[in-house]
């Protein structure tokens, strides 16, 4: 990790819904400049929830979020915009527009954001940046002729053609064969490098957690339970902790 | 029984919002002008054979249906004038708007609820694109545009379905056909009937993006959105149709 000093800092977050669904109940995490979290939980522990609060997908009811140094809750929307365009989301299973080619869904917001790039520019970065996840061949396909897989990977290369600083995977090998987690999970460690990105990882995989983690958060009930590295975690005495590596 | 009744009046409520947050969004940047276009063709262009089929359906049916009460007593002559009049004052824009009802505001409350709960909105607001901006008030721009030319379709293809009626049992060609229709037809026959048809086009596209828009996460509520949005905008067809002939009867 090149720089030491905070990114992502996340203080006492509260988010509920209706009456009795406490989700978030005070998770304190904070995320260093160059570093892999990985955010692990059972479901329903507030995960997902904790990562859409990071890009006000979700409203959280109380607490501090800040990314750059700039509390997010102080924001309007142009502004929120401006933080939005430095942090990359890939969704569970890609959120692909459905309606655009591979080709179009990456130029889709690379011509919003980046008006004066010429339409052979754009052309070049939509087929260096599919090169980068593996996938140039996909380029003219539709969403529906994608495997799982590939979704993922078109839609982080979606994400990354923008050139975010922070990458937020929401469970990136969900629902993917052995294989095909491993070469997420390693594409995941490759863009982190190409890119210099920050990530947080929401996982139950533990493959891709050892893989990928600089340090894992595991979240119980709405609340931070432990931190540390997979190799502290793994030894952890605690056999609610222990029972995640099983 | 009480919750119900909150839980309908909350759902006006955002519903009102909702629109208030059309009128909000549409004087901003950027103006979605492809987005505006492409939909134009989905609502206005793609509809056009079911439009076209229906409309000549109306008008020959209405023809035959009506003929022997007015040969009864010898108006027969009348019979061109009168299927145009109903045609154009009602029929043709109820009949095309419950059409759009089901093709358009279905279409739309189940795509934009898939792209809801496929996380796709999201998507498209965590990329710093304003996803109402972008998907609803293009979709219903276009459809407010787009229901009054189908209209205005439906009541030609309707005087020619009914000039093709008239002929099957009697014999006028269409000049005179064409010069008996417009010899009835009145600025107040037509101009009102065009205006309401605005206002069926704007329901028919905010209620099917509505229901889209806030449709809640699972594959159910896709269907669900679709479902509500072909009830409440046909609902809403028959509600504007009845202010708008009260309006009329006021003012002409």
């Amino acid at each position: 990790m090149e720089n030491k000093s905070p990114i992502i800092e996340i203080k006492g977050l509260y988010k509920s819904f209706g009456k009795d669904k406490d989700v978030l109940k005070g998770v304190n995490i904070h995320v260093k400049k160059g570093e892999n979290l990985v955010i692990l939980g059972k479901s329903g522990s507030g995960k997902s929830i904790t990562i859409k609060c990071l890009v006000r997908l979700v409203e959280a009811d109380r607490g501090e979020i800040k990314v750059f140094g700039t509390d997010l809750s102080k924001l309007d929307n142009d502004e929120l915009n401006v933080i939005r365009l430095r942090i990359g989301f890939l969704f569970q299973n890609g959120a692909l527009y459905d309606s655009m080619t591979v080709r179009e869904n990456l130029g889709f917001p690379l011509q919003r954001h980046r008006a004066e790039f010429t339409e052979s520019q754009v052309n070049l970065a939509i087929e260096e940046t599919l090169e980068s996840v593996g996938l140039s061949e996909a380029i003219d396909k539709m969403p529906s002729e994608l495997s799982g897989g590939m979704r993922k990977r078109v839609g982080l290369a979606r994400t990354l053609i923008l050139k975010p600083e922070i990458l937020l995977y929401d469970e990136p090998t969900t629902g993917l064969d052995t294989i095909t987690s491993r070469e997420i999970s390693e594409l995941i460690i490759s863009i982190q490098k190409k890119y210099k990105t920050t990530s947080i990882i929401i996982t139950h995989d533990m493959a891709c957690a050892k893989f990928t983690s600089n340090r894992i958060v595991i979240l119980r009930d709405g609340l931070v339970y432990t931190e540390g590295t997979y190799e502290t975690l793994e030894k952890s005495e605690d056999e609610w902790v222990r029972s995640f590596f099983i | 029984m009480v919750i119900e009744i909150k839980n309908t009046f909350d759902g006006i409520g955002e519903f009102v919002l909702f629109i208030f947050r059309f009128f909000k969004e549409l004087f901003k940047p950027p103006l979605e002008l492809r987005e505006f276009v492409k939909q134009c063709y989905v609502i206005g262009y793609k509809s056009l054979p079911l439009v076209a089929i229906t409309g000549f359906i109306m008008g020959l049916v209405l023809t035959l249906q009506s003929r022997p009460t007015l040969a009864e007593f010898g108006a027969e002559s009348w019979l061109p004038g009168m299927v145009a009049l109903s045609l154009i004052r009602e029929i043709a824009p109820v009949i095309t708007a419950l059409i759009c009802a089901g093709k358009v505001s279905s279409g739309i409350g189940a795509e934009l609820g898939s792209m809801k709960v496929t996380e796709q909105i999201d998507a498209m607001e965590v990329s710093a694109i304003n996803p109402f901006k972008y998907l609803v008030v293009t979709r219903i721009l276009a459809s407010t545009l787009m229901i009054p030319l189908l209209v205005v379709f439906a009541d030609g293809i309707g005087i020619l379905g009914g000039f093709v009626g008239y002929n099957i049992h009697s014999e006028l060609n269409i000049v005179r056909y064409n010069s008996l229709v417009f010899e009835t037809l009145g600025f107040v026959d037509i101009f009102p009937a065009t205006i309401k048809t605005f206002f069926f086009g704007f329901f028919i596209g905010t209620i099917g993006c509505f229901m889209g828009f806030t449709a809640s996460n699972g594959t159910e509520s896709v269907g669900k959105a679709a479902n509500s949005a072909v009830v409440y905008a046909s609902l809403a067809i028959f509600i504007i149709d009845m202010l708008a002939v009260q309006l009329t009867d006021l003012i002409f």
